[in-house]
Formats: structure tokens, C-alpha cells, sequence
């Protein structure tokens, strides 16, 4: 393929997902507040628009026409960097996700349903989160404020410990699959779903999976009630919602990954007239994912937050030694049948 | 295209070191270490070896460096005061500095002159590199880990070790930490 048709269709392909990324963060967060709204007997933003479905416009307006604030004693560059730094690597985690089997015909060539279709893509994502803890960390130092600190230790210590949760847990399927690629991981269960042989790793990375990304029950390096608003509490405006980008965008690679890795990603019954079998595939595919973060907003309209000391217990001492576990019990069937 | 950035990515890990040894503040030689690293997974990516290239940023940038940054956060690290330069360091110093580099890149020119690495021509597939791993290199591989097994298991003891309360206090109550943000009072 020439180089310039290939940067055309990534370029094409880019902005199609951003902008469908974009738009589905403003309107999760809308989702959130009216599905937590009516969990609390309220209703829920329904001032601007029909049923409320203009409050995202009304809240990116209200981001940019905030006072931007930069705390005196902040350490400038870093303080400028971290934000962008949580959004960037937020996206760039998106990039391979595949959202469908076939093929899209772009500008006279075939290209996979994905911004780019790599090897290792799994490995790529779990690279990328955890560089995310970066943004994490600086925001909190480079603010120069206690609670900003505080919250930005414990939201480091938190992604460490559960990100080997994390990844062991992507282990036990990645075995069965054999591969990496998150497009084969997919394929290999064309039959069952990784959801029935490994239901323990699934339970460990969706555990794991709401405390990489800061969500309520594992919110600690938040905490409204304690800290403030925990690493971000210096930050206003767009820098904010930056920050606030960034989670949203997280909870949606997260769901992704697991509808592909443990739900069977595209899989599904497919039917009916042409179009309609072209289409099921992506609807099944957004449907899962769509479960996903509906779970996470049911979970934060349903429980407490754990306490700092059996965050980091339950982590270490319940969820690295079940993953480790199941690791060793799926390679030793895997290994006997073979 | 692939020269032309693997000279960019040369470049910034080359100015990402240099920045490392030059900076005063350890935060920011953290930081250009980080860089350094990042620069050097794009050079793995640029020869093909996807695997590699990720895991670098995995376990370099995403875990070993972040722990770097967590210890530099929690204490507070202060620049380094300016040390008063030693007249050794530059009268030997420099100039076996100087004869190292030259010896060097000797070595690399006489060595490595017509054998640039090519894409392919190595084992670069997760499937190849785990089968290598254990299979031919078993050995190395198990010794490593046990070795490193050594290391955890005395960072464990040295950051668990607590003095024992002498017998007479013991009926008194003392707080001890029992782990990290757990007090206890008995």
C-alpha cells in the first residue's frame, strides 16, 4: 500500500474514532448521572435540551469558559504536562481495539475495522496503561499541594498493585487463544465465549479493571469526601476535563477489552438480509461494551468505598494469588490436552 | 521513512541520557530517563520486535521508573547541591572518558561495520522468543528467575524487620505498623 493512501485511511480512520469517542464520553457521563439519578429517587439533569440530551454541550462550554488556574508554587512544565499526558496515553490505548471481523473498503484499499492492526496488541494496552499512572503521579507532585499529593500516592500505589492483577488475569485467556492479537484472541472464540472456562480471571480483571481506573469502589485516589478531589484538586477549566476525559475514556478501553478478550468481542447470532448480517457483528460488539459501562455505573450508584489498607490487602493478598493460580491450572490443562 | 525515525528516536534517547547526567533536580532525571526509555522501545519497534519494544515500556517506563518517581515524590528529594568539582575527576577522569569513547566506537566500527541488523533476520515473534526461552536458554531462565526470587524475598525480610519490644514494656500498649497505613494499637 503507498505511503500516502495509508496515512490518508489512518488519518480517516483517526478522526472517526475520536469523534466517536468523544461523543460517547459526554454522553456515558450524561448516562451516569441519570442512571445514578434515578438509583438516588432523582431525575437527573433535564433542564437543557429534550430529557436533558444537551447537558454535555452545555458542560464542554462551561469547561472552557472556567478561569484556568495555575497554582504559584507548581511546578509549571509538569504541572501543564500531566493532563495531557492522562489524555494522550488514554487515547492512544484505543487505537488498537478492533470493533469488527471483516473489512472496510477505504480509498480502494481493505482495511481492518481498527486504527491499526498489530501483534501484540494486548501487551500494547497493558504498555499504555501503565504509563498512564505518570499523569497520575505528576499531577499530584507538580500541584504542590497536600491532598493533590496524597491523592496521587495512593492513586500510584493502587494502579501498581492492580495492574499485575490486571495482567495476570489477561493471561489465562491469552493461553487459551495462543496469541497476543487481540483480532485472534477474538477469533479463537468463534465457538464458546473465554467467559466459561476462565469466570475466575474474568472476575479478578473486571476487579482490577474498576481500580485501574479510579472508579467507585476503588475511588481512593479521589475520595471527594476525604481528599478534596485527590490528585486534580488544583486543577480547573479545560485541564480538568481533561483529567475527567481521560477516566471516561479508560472505563471504555476497559470494557472493550474485556467484551474482546472474555465476552467474544463481534461474536454473535447473525441473520437476516445482507445488510443485516454486516451489521449484527458491530451491534453485538457495542452492546457488550455497553453492558460494561452500565456495570460500572450500577456499581457506583450500589457500593461504599473500601478503606486504603483493604485495597491494598484485597490486592495483593486475594487477587495476585487467585490470578496466579488460575494461571497455573489453565496451563496445566492446556498443557495436558495438548 | 524507518531511517529517517529511527534518526529522530536516536537522537532523543541520545539528548534524553545527556539530560539525565546534566539535571540537578531528580524528578527531572527521572523524568529523562523515562524518555530514554520510550525512545528505545520505538528503536525495537522500528527493527520489527513488537514484543520487545512493549515490554520495555511495560516493565522499564510503566513499573520500574514509576517507582523511581513514587520514591522521589514521597521524599521529597531536594536538588543536588553543587559539589565542589575534584581536581581528579578532570585531570584523570576526562581524559579516560575520552579514550573509552574513541575504544568504543573502535570496536563498533571494526566489529559491526558490515553487519547492520536487519528486520527478520532474528527471532522476534512472542511464539519464537517464548519457545527460545524455554527451550534452548531453560537453564539461564530458571537461574534468573531464582535469582531474582533471592532479591524479593530480602527486600521482604529487610522491610519487615521490627524490633521486638523489650520484656518489660510488652504488657504496655504500643502502636505498631502492621502494614503500610494500618495502625494498630495493643
Amino acid at each position: 500500500m503507498p505511503n500516502a493512501t495509508f496515512f490518508l485511511i489512518s488519518l480517516v480512520k483517526c478522526g472517526v474514532v475520536l469523534f466517536v469517542l468523544l461523543t460517547l464520553v459526554a454522553y456515558i457521563q450524561l448516562a451516569e448521572r441519570k442512571i445514578v439519578g434515578r438509583m438516588q429517587s432523582r431525575v437527573g439533569p433535564t433542564r437543557v435540551g429534550p430529557f436533558g440530551l444537551l447537558q454535555p454541550a452545555a458542560d464542554a462550554v462551561k469547561f472552557i469558559l472556567k478561569e484556568d488556574i495555575t497554582p504559584d508554587s507548581a511546578h509549571k512544565f509538569l504541572y501543564l504536562l500531566s493532563p495531557a499526558l492522562s489524555a494522550t496515553l488514554s487515547m492512544l490505548a484505543i487505537t488498537v481495539i478492533p470493533i469488527g471481523g471483516g473489512t472496510i473498503r477505504l480509498f480502494g484499499q481493505n482495511t481492518p475495522m481498527q486504527i491499526t492492526d498489530i501483534n501484540v496488541g494486548l501487551l500494547f494496552i497493558l504498555g499504555v496503561t501503565s504509563l498512564g499512572v505518570y499523569g497520575i503521579v505528576l499531577a499530584g507532585w507538580s500541584s504542590n499541594s497536600k491532598y493533590s499529593l496524597l491523592g496521587s500516592l495512593r492513586g500510584a500505589s493502587q494502579m501498581i498493585s492492580y495492574e499485575l492483577a490486571l495482567g495476570l488475569a489477561l493471561i489465562g485467556p491469552v493461553i487459551l487463544a495462543g496469541s497476543l492479537s487481540l483480532r485472534k484472541i477474538v477469533d479463537a472464540q468463534q465457538h464458546y465465549w473465554f467467559l466459561l472456562p476462565q469466570f475466575l480471571a474474568f472476575l479478578i480483571y473486571l476487579t482490577a479493571a474498576f481500580a485501574e481506573t479510579n472508579r467507585i469502589p476503588f475511588d481512593l485516589p479521589e475520595a471527594e469526601g476525604e481528599l478534596g478531589a485527590g490528585y486534580h484538586t488544583e486543577y480547573s477549566a479545560m485541564k480538568f476535563a481533561l483529567f475527567f476525559l481521560a477516566e471516561y475514556i479508560n472505563m471504555i478501553t476497559v470494557s472493550c477489552v474485556a467484551t474482546l478478550v472474555f465476552l467474544g468481542g463481534w461474536h454473535g447470532p447473525v441473520f437476516g438480509p445482507a445488510i443485516l448480517q454486516a451489521i449484527l457483528p458491530l451491534f453485538w460488539f457495542v452492546l457488550k461494551v455497553c453492558f460494561f459501562l452500565f456495570l460500572y455505573i450500577w456499581v457506583r450508584g450500589t457500593l461504599p468505598r473500601f478503606r486504603y489498607d483493604q485495597l491494598m490487602a484485597f490486592g495483593w493478598k486475594v487477587l495476585v494469588p487467585l490470578a496466579l493460580g488460575n494461571i497455573l491450572v489453565t496451563s496445566l490443562i492446556v498443557g495436558l490436552l495438548a | 521513512m524507518q531511517v529517517a525515525l529511527f534518526f529522530v528516536f536516536a537522537t532523543l534517547a541520545v539528548a534524553g541520557a545527556v539530560n539525565l547526567l546534566v539535571q540537578r533536580a531528580p524528578i527531572n532525571a527521572a523524568l529523562s530517563l523515562v524518555a530514554v526509555m520510550g525512545a528505545l522501545a520505538v528503536l525495537y519497534l522500528l527493527l520489527g520486535a513488537e514484543f520487545i519494544a512493549f515490554v520495555q515500556i511495560l516493565v522499564y517506563a510503566g513499573a520500574i521508573m514509576v517507582l523511581f518517581v513514587f520514591v522521589i515524590m514521597l521524599l521529597n528529594a531536594q536538588p543536588d547541591p553543587s559539589s565542589h568539582r575534584s581536581r581528579v575527576a578532570r585531570v584523570i577522569g576526562i581524559p579516560v572518558l575520552v579514550l573509552l569513547v574513541v575504544e568504543f566506537c573502535g570496536f563498533l566500527a571494526t566489529q559491526f561495520a558490515n553487519a547492520p541488523v536487519r528486520m527478520g533476520e532474528y527471532i522476534s515473534s512472542t511464539e519464537e522468543l517464548g519457545t527460545a526461552l524455554f527451550r534452548r536458554y531453560l537453564l539461564p531462565f530458571e537461574v534468573t528467575s531464582v535469582l531474582f526470587l533471592v532479591g524479593l524475598i530480602g527486600a521482604v525480610l529487610l522491610a519487615a524487620r521490627r524490633e521486638d519490644p523489650p520484656v518489660a514494656d510488652r504488657d504496655a500498649p504500643s502502636v505498631t505498623r502492621k502494614s503500610p497505613g494500618e495502625l494498630v494499637i495493643r
